[in-house]
Order: structure tokens, then C-alpha cells, then sequence
């Protein structure tokens, strides 16, 4: 099967890499599928889960707050300020971070919150 | 014990004392130097691939942003200059700002005005001692900067860039780079506006060298660029702040291994003085009891 070298990458580190079979992500112009042989595209990313679904068939979902993906030559990189693998969210956290965003009405903190619940909840239903 | 000899006891209680606190301060910057190596590291994979989107659109559309085109006639130039938190680094500090007030000499010079930005508690401490003026300014996080850090930094300063009326027309970051745990040199460079000819990835090489496939951009180029520059930018203070503090730990570690050096020096010295002082002292006593006797035996002798 054709597959599809991915880098998440994070402002400060590495995040994931390795070989996949489609990637969605939510772009500016709404949710975007990326598979094998796309043609190269550079768009800007919201702040949204990513999922990569990989070669052997797993899935792997993370909350990205702010970045851009290139695809080229079968070599996505998907760029962000902030990324974090589903795992590695503390929910409880997130639920914090999300009922704080509300009470203050900081839409860009509430989306962040929710974004990275959805993406924890996102991976223990798959 | 004697006056001269208790002093000298002192003396190296208290060189003691500071010595075991040079080293490990010494070997505390030792291990951070390690830290914040690895956090520069980590962070390349980031800026090469921002530099290369970046280039990518630069080289495949014409966009043109605010933040990359030049005003012929600039009047204001901002400088960002890093310095720590901390003192006891030798010339780490010091350096920087020498190389931030050489740079503001040489665009006043050229008829700019220059507002400075500072990151770090000394830049702010010499400035403010001096009387000069500060454009706004950063504490609390130069010996372990993360990307919000950065990011909080860029925002001004792109605020201040973009700003219609009383902004500023070129901004300059006076930084210090790590080059071996030997050597770090304080360098200054023109952030903004920016020159997408000239941006090189973390090898030194010329981003545009690489030959860019025809990509889609999404929304457009315009909107690419709009949203990718200010990361640029984020993510070029993000590595000073990242290769400043690595540097001012390698010098921290360097200044406090002189210390430590000296302090050895000091006690050897000192521990010889005390010797020779107690040796004195002996001598003295037993002249003393020497002669004392032979007194005794003098005068019992006349008695006799």
C-alpha cells in the first residue's frame, strides 16, 4: 500500500514521525485529507485535532494549536506552536483549562481546552 | 593560639566556604549547558522547516507583506537585546550589551532613532542605572526560555513594527552565540523587515539553494506568508533566546571554574601563611621558656 512520510513537529521538539496512510487535518479552509501522491500543498492549520492513520492500521490523534502543513514528495510535515499526542493529554487538566476559559469567556482558550479533550476522548473511543 | 595564626584559620574557613559554593555552581551550569544544547537541538527541526515554507512561498508567489518590505526612510530602529537574569557569568552579560551599545552608536550614526527592548533582569538593571531609555523589557526566563517566552517577545515587537504611527522601521537582535562551550560571541542581525534572499537554514546554508516543488497554496499565498512570518520571526528570537542561554550557562560554568581555581590557589597560599605563622609561634615559645630558664638559673646561681 502507498504510504506517506509524516513529521509532527513542534516548536520545541519532535513529536511524531513516521509512515502513514492518510492524515486529516483542520486547515483554513476546512477539514483536509492528505494521502499518498497528493500534490504539494502548503496551507495554514486552525487550532484542531490531527489524525494520522498509520501504516499497521493504528491511529495516532493529536491537539495542534497554530502552525501550517507542507506536503511534498510524499514527506508531510505538519508544523505547530503547540502539539500534543492524544496520550500525553492530561484530561483532568484540559477540564480545568476549559471550565477557567469559559468563566473568563476566552474563546481562544476554550477552543484550545476542547480541542485537546476531543482529541484524548478522540483516541480511548478508537 | 595566636592573634596572626587565628586569622589565617579564618581566613581559609571562609575561602572554603566560598569555594564549595563556586563549584557547584560550576558543575550546576555544567549540566544546564547540557540541557539547553539539547533544547537548541531540538528545536532546529522546527525553524528548518518554517525557513524553508518560508522561502517556498517567498520564491514561488510575488505576495508582499508588511513585514518584509523596507522603508527607504527609516527614522526608528528597535533593538532586542538578550542578557541574563543572573549575574555571576563573567562577561556574559556585559558582552552583549557592549555589542548592543556598539549597534545603537552605528545606527544612530545613520540618522535612526533607537528604542531598545530588553530580555533579562542585567540589560534591564544597566540601562535603568544609566538613565537610558527602554522600550519595553522581559524578565524572569533567560537561563530557560520555552516558545511562549518567544512568542510573548515577537508580539510586541511585531505590534510595534506594524504599527501605523510611531512605529518602528527596522528591528535588530543583538544575541550571544553558542559556539563551543569555549567560545560564545555576542552577534547582531537585522530581524525585520526581512530579507528572504538571505534566510539560511541552521547549517548555514542558503535556504534558497533547494529547488521548491509548485505547491498549492491554501488560502492563498498572501494568507500563507501572513500566517507563516510572524512564526518566522517567533521562531528566530525563540533560537537566540535558546543559544543566549546556553551561552550564559557555558560562561557561568567558565567563570565559576576561575573561581573555584582561585579559591584553591588562595587556601594553598594561605594554609602555607598559617604554617609558617604556627612555626613562629612555636620558635617564640620555645625561646621563651629557653631563655626564661636560663634566668632562673642565672639568678639562683648569684644567690648561691
Amino acid at each position: 500500500m502507498a504510504e506517506l512520510h509524516v513529521e509532527l513537529v513542534a516548536a520545541d521538539r519532535k513529536v511524531w514521525s513516521g509512515a502513514a496512510t492518510i492524515v486529516v487535518a483542520r486547515t483554513a479552509s476546512g477539514d483536509t485529507g492528505i494521502m499518498p501522491g497528493h500534490t504539494p500543498v502548503l496551507s495554514v492549520l486552525e487550532t484542531g485535532p490531527v489524525t494520522i492513520r498509520t501504516v499497521n492500521d493504528g491511529t495516532v490523534v493529536a491537539a495542534v494549536h497554530g502552525g501550517f502543513i507542507s506536503f511534498a514528495d510524499n514527506k508531510l510535515s505538519i508544523l505547530a506552536e503547540v502539539a500534543e499526542l492524544a496520550d500525553e493529554i492530561d484530561v483532568a487538566r484540559a477540564q480545568r483549562a476549559l471550565d477557567n476559559a469559559q468563566s473568563e469567556l476566552d474563546a481562544h482558550a476554550e477552543r484550545r481546552a476542547e480541542v485537546r479533550l476531543v482529541a484524548a476522548r478522540g483516541l480511548k473511543a478508537a | 593560639m595566636g592573634a596572626q595564626l587565628r586569622v589565617y584559620k579564618r581566613r581559609i574557613r571562609s575561602v572554603t566556604a566560598t569555594k564549595k559554593i563556586t563549584k557547584a555552581m560550576e558543575m550546576i551550569s555544567a549540566s544546564r549547558i547540557v540541557k539547553a544544547q539539547r533544547a537548541v537541538a531540538a528545536s532546529t527541526p522546527y525553524a528548518d522547516e518554517l525557513t524553508r515554507a518560508v522561502t517556498a512561498v517567498a520564491t514561488r508567489s510575488n505576495a508582499k507583506h508588511p513585514l518584509t518590505t523596507e522603508n527607504p526612510q527609516a527614522k526608528t530602529a528597535a533593538v532586542l537585546l538578550i542578557t541574563a537574569d543572573r549575574g555571576l557569568a563573567g562577561g556574559y552579560s556585559t558582552n552583549a550589551i557592549k555589542q548592543a551599545i556598539a549597534l545603537s552608536a552605528r545606527l544612530r550614526a545613520e540618522g535612526k532613532d533607537v528604542v531598545t527592548y530588553i530580555v533579562g533582569r542585567k540589560g534591564v538593571s544597566y540601562y535603568n542605572f544609566r538613565n537610558l531609555e527602554v522600550g519595553g523589557s522581559w524578565t524572569g526566563f533567560s537561563d530557560k526560555p520555552t516558545y511562549g517566552d518567544a512568542k510573548a517577545v515577537a508580539v510586541d515587537l511585531i505590534e510595534a513594527f506594524t504599527a501605523e504611527t510611531g512605529g518602528v522601521d527596522e528591528l535588530h537582535l543583538v544575541s550571544t552565540k553558542f559556539e563551543s562551550m569555549l567560545t560564545q560571541t555576542p552577534v547582531d542581525a537585522r530581524l525585520l523587515p526581512l530579507k528572504l534572499d538571505e534566510v539560511t537554514l541552521s547549517d548555514d546554508k542558503p535556504a534558497k539553494a533547494e529547488i521548491f516543488p509548485l505547491y498549492d497554496f491554501e488560502p492563498s499565498a498572501e494568507g500563507v506568508l501572513d500566517a507563516l512570518l510572524p512564526r518566522y520571526v517567533e521562531s528566530r528570537i525563540y533560537n537566540a533566546l535558546l543559544q543566549s542561554a546556553a551561552s550564559e550557562h557555558a560562561a557561568r560554568r567558565r567563570a565559576m571554574k576561575s573561581a573555584t581555581d582561585n579559591a584553591g590557589e588562595l587556601i594553598k597560599s594561605l594554609t602555607r601563611l598559617a604554617n609558617s605563622a604556627r612555626q613562629a609561634e612555636i620558635t617564640q615559645e620555645i625561646s621563651e621558656i629557653v631563655g626564661g630558664a636560663n634566668a632562673l638559673a642565672d639568678a639562683s646561681r648569684g644567690s648561691e
